[in-house]
């Protein structure tokens, strides 16, 4: 069986690779496009390391398949901030020390960043509910929920 | 080296017809968050079925009837939509149950219900909504109502070649309403203990004048328990009717113990949930 050639739009730029049927986004992104960002803790849906969005929807990039990316929208870390210029997000995580090994952090941040642009002005329950599905196994979560809801002041303000 | 095969099919004949004929194991593909799970680390041949660029499958419409709801639409857009909500709140709170933010974005009621797993948050609320499934095969079209649907842990009664291609909610009542409850021992991201779905139909006066019960993850299929539909009908769901109901369901459940709860435990959680949901339920028929 012949590779799949799929054309995509990631974070902005068109992209085009070969992959098999059977590949996942998540091993897509990582191995064939070298957007290494986003992380694989599990695999099966559970722990959120893998998240992106998918035209605007976040989504786990182990449970898409990679030929499912064919003309979608793909947001994945590498598309917020720069190593120059943090986005928000990023900055307020460093600042509340919300990460420790990191693992869990890019799907943090991408879906801090979808939270926040359904819902700027989360309640710390809203913002625990919407983030379940991201695991971090370090911080204890309190720091990052702090993290999440200054993000959410500061673009508020910035707004 | 490569046996998965894609298609990404844009009607329903052109799905049949590849699901049909396939000399390989075939899937159909919804929102995958079952399917790319049972697929990590195997590797025989599949040919797999997209179905979400068929329209229909991916829409859902509001009519004098009910709702006919394309069996792939996300469970984020289900939750998105008021005019659903307003007519069937327990579907919809069942489907917005299923796993997290991420899997939301792709879980749909369809695939809940074709992967038929007795924990499975939706299939209740589809048995008391009195849900018709429209199967449509390489022999036509046939129509199910949904508590014949599933036969066992992940069986039913699609053949090969058939797909799912819509679930129709018939339009209830006036004063009906519904809710759907589960047990998990977490407080997010886990798979139900026991769950109840209930519909409540009242009359002027606030007697229950009909009513439909259905009871998972506490049998190898959820089931209808009409035995506890009859204790609350005729009823001003008072204390003894819903907890004649309750006991009803406890006792029509068929619950195994495992690491999440004994039977026993499942027995009597049953019973509470049918209790709960039916107050809710009646609450919103009410309102
Ligand atoms: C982290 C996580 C948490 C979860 N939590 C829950 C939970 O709380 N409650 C719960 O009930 N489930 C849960 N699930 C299971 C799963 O998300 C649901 O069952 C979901 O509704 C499946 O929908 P899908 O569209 O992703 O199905 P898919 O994976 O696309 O399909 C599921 C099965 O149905 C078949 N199928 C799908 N659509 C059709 C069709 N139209 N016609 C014929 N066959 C079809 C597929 O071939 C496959 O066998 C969870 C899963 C994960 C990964
Ligand atoms: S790697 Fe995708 S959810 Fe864990
Ligand atoms: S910082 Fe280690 S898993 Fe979150």
């Amino acid at each position: 069986m012949s590779k799949s050639h799929i054309t995509t739009t990631i974070n902005g730029d068109v992209r085009e690779f070969l992959c098999d049927p059977s590949d996942t986004l998540l091993s897509v992104l990582r191995d064939n496009l070298g957007l290494t960002g986003t992380k694989e803790g599990c695999g099966t849906g559970d722990c959120g390391a893998c998240s992106v969005t998918v035209n605007g929807r976040l989504v786990c990039s182990c449970l898409v398949l990679g030929v499912e990316a064919e003309g979608a929208e793909i947001g994945t870390v590498e598309g917020i901030g720069s190593s120059d210029k943090l986005h928000v997000i990023q900055q307020k995580f460093l600042e509340h020390a919300a990460l420790q090994c990191g693992i869990c952090t890019p799907g943090l941040i991408v879906s801090t960043k979808a939270l926040l642009e359904e819902n700027p002005n989360p309640t710390e329950d809203e913002a625990r509910y919407y983030l379940a599905g991201n695991l971090c196994r370090c911080t204890g979560y309190d720091k990052i929920i702090r993290a999440v809801l200054d993000s959410a002041e500061t673009l508020r303000g910035a707004a | 080296m490569v046996s998965v095969v894609y298609e990404a099919p844009d009607s329903i004949q052109d799905a049949v017809k590849l699901l049909a004929t396939s000399k390989v194991k075939a899937n159909v593909l919804a929102g995958g968050t079952d399917l790319l799970v049972q697929m990590r680390g195997q590797h025989e041949p599949r040919l797999i079925v997209d179905v979400k660029k068929i329209a229909s499958m991916m829409a859902a419409n509001v009519s004098a009837d009910g709702v006919a709801l394309g069996p792939a639409v996300p469970s984020a857009e289900l939750s998105a939509r008021d005019d659903i909500k307003a007519i069937f709140p327990g579907l919809v709170e069942a489907a917005y149950l299923i796993g997290s933010t991420q899997v939301q974005g792709r879980c749909s009621v369809g695939g809940n219900l074709c992967n038929s797993s007795p924990a499975a948050d939706t299939i209740p609320a589809l048995i008391a909504n009195r849900a018709q499934c429209v199967i449509e095969g390489p022999d036509g079209e046939r129509t199910v109502a949904v508590e014949d649907f599933v036969t066992g842990v992940q069986r039913n009664c699609m053949t090969k070649g058939e797909l799912l291609t819509m679930i129709k909610l018939p339009q209830p009542a006036p004063r009906t309403s519904d809710a759907y409850l589960r047990f998990i021992p977490r407080t997010e991201m886990d798979i139900a203990v026991a769950g109840a779905g209930v519909s409540i139909t009242l009359g002027e006066d606030g007697t229950c004048t009909d009513a439909r019960v259905a009871i998972g993850a506490v049998a190898v299929t959820a089931l209808l328990v009409p035995e506890a539909a009859a204790a609350l009908i005729g009823s001003k769901l008072d204390d003894a009717a819903l907890q004649a109901a309750a006991d009803a369901a406890s006792a029509a459940s068929k619950p195994i113990t495992d690491r999440r709860g004994t039977i026993e435990y499942r027995k009597h959680v049953v019973g509470v949930l049918v209790k709960r949901a039916a107050k809710i339920a009646a609450e919103r028929a009410g309102g």
